[in-house]
């Protein structure tokens, strides 16, 4: 049985957590050495690579269903004022998910959240809506929008 | 899981395990093979880390080589509910049950008001090495009653004079081996030294 950590904070934190776990780890690594502070942090888990089954639901009234398997790696890190950060990132980079960690861990900390706020979260966020509309606008210029003709045998 | 552990781990709470998990818990591991190869003799866990509230370090280094998702853990009543018990859930992702025949490691700080080797799980016919392996972390290794070991991996015969075992532990050592190929196989440690005494060793006190 796999141990629960539950996400305090939530749905704020959920939502950066998944913004650094969804960003491809080459933003991640340029957002963060684009810092003009980084904070000292020591590991409390040191990244690792892991699998995750992924499992999804048709419609949203249909049965949860194995989609398949992810690579996933994690870490945890504590910074020296005391706040821990833990970052799941998609993937195999092992500098990823501890910079992910640590951007976790500044964000509960009021001194250190407007250092990366904007420049590590806000800025893959805006990646990701690009990255989503590019994909939309491709999908949305194969569309085929199907008709009917109006029947035309009157009624009988 | 244990009914007593909390939902939600405090990870403020959790101290850091190994600085190098890979190689680390290679080196425990062999420290661990070769206290059970050789019964009698006493490893050195020097480089282990500092284990959280209640555990000695050669405990938590145990914990974090061998306990792992697919391990049941029986933990005592004085490590329940602690940073002992939040540490392992962080670090090994064990689950934790309050059933020790269901164990497939039991950690016990509290020689004294554990249970019975009994107790734990003896192992089945087919997989007599599914059974309980117990840790008892103890005052000392030294300084207790003295007992002679004769067995496989020892040459002629070892001693052991372990500290802080309540009285009639060693008959249950010995019922323990009368059962070979069943039986628990137990683990010994203190501040950051190991000894083991797997099933296969046949005990006597002195005066027997």
């Amino acid at each position: 049985m796999a141990v629960e950590t539950v996400v305090e904070g939530a749905p704020e934190r959920r939502r950066w957590l998944s913004i650094l776990a969804k960003a491809p780890a080459k933003d991640v690594i340029a957002a963060w050495d684009g810092l003009a502070e980084r904070p000292a942090y020591r590991p409390l888990r040191a990244p690792e690579i892991g699998m995750v089954l992924v499992r999804g639901r048709m419609g949203g009234g249909g049965d949860a269903f194995n989609l398949g398997e992810m690579t996933v790696t994690r870490a945890a890190v504590r910074l020296e004022s005391g706040e821990t950060g833990i970052g799941y990132v998609a993937g195999r980079d092992r500098r990823h998910a501890e910079i992910a960690a640590a951007v976790d861990a500044m964000m509960q900390s009021a001194d250190l959240r407007p250092a990366v706020e904007g420049a590590v979260v806000a800025r893959l966020a805006r990646g990701q809506d690009e990255r989503r509309d590019t994909a939309a606008r491709k999908a949305a210029a194969t569309k085929v929008d199907f008709f009917t003709m109006v029947r035309t045998r009157s009624p009988g | 899981m244990s009914a007593s552990a909390p939902a939600t781990l405090d990870l403020a709470e959790v101290s850091p395990a190994f600085d190098d998990p890979t190689r680390e818990s290679q080196a425990v591991f062999r420290k661990v093979m070769d206290a059970v190869a050789r019964p009698g003799t006493i490893q050195d866990l020097a480089f282990a880390p500092v284990a959280p509230q209640g555990l000695d370090r050669a405990a938590g280094a145990v914990a974090l080589t061998l306990f792992d998702f697919e391990t049941p853990t029986w933990l005592d009543p004085a490590l329940r509910g602690g940073a002992a018990e939040g540490w392992m859930r962080f670090h090994c992702g064990c689950p934790l049950t309050n059933d020790p025949a269901k164990a497939a490691f039991a950690l016990i700080t509290d020689a004294l008001a554990a249970p019975d080797l009994a107790a734990f799980n003896q192992g089945d016919a087919k997989y007599p090495d599914r059974s309980t392996t117990l840790v008892f972390q103890l005052p000392s290794l030294e300084g207790g009653a003295q007992v002679t070991l004769i067995g496989p991996g020892i040459k002629d015969k070892a001693s052991l004079a372990l500290a802080g075992l309540p009285t009639g532990f060693w008959d249950q050592v010995q019922a323990n081996h009368a059962k070979f190929q069943f039986g628990v196989d137990l683990i010994f440690v203190a501040g950051d030294r190991l000894t083991a005494l797997p099933r296969s060793t046949r005990v006597t006190l002195r005066g027997d």
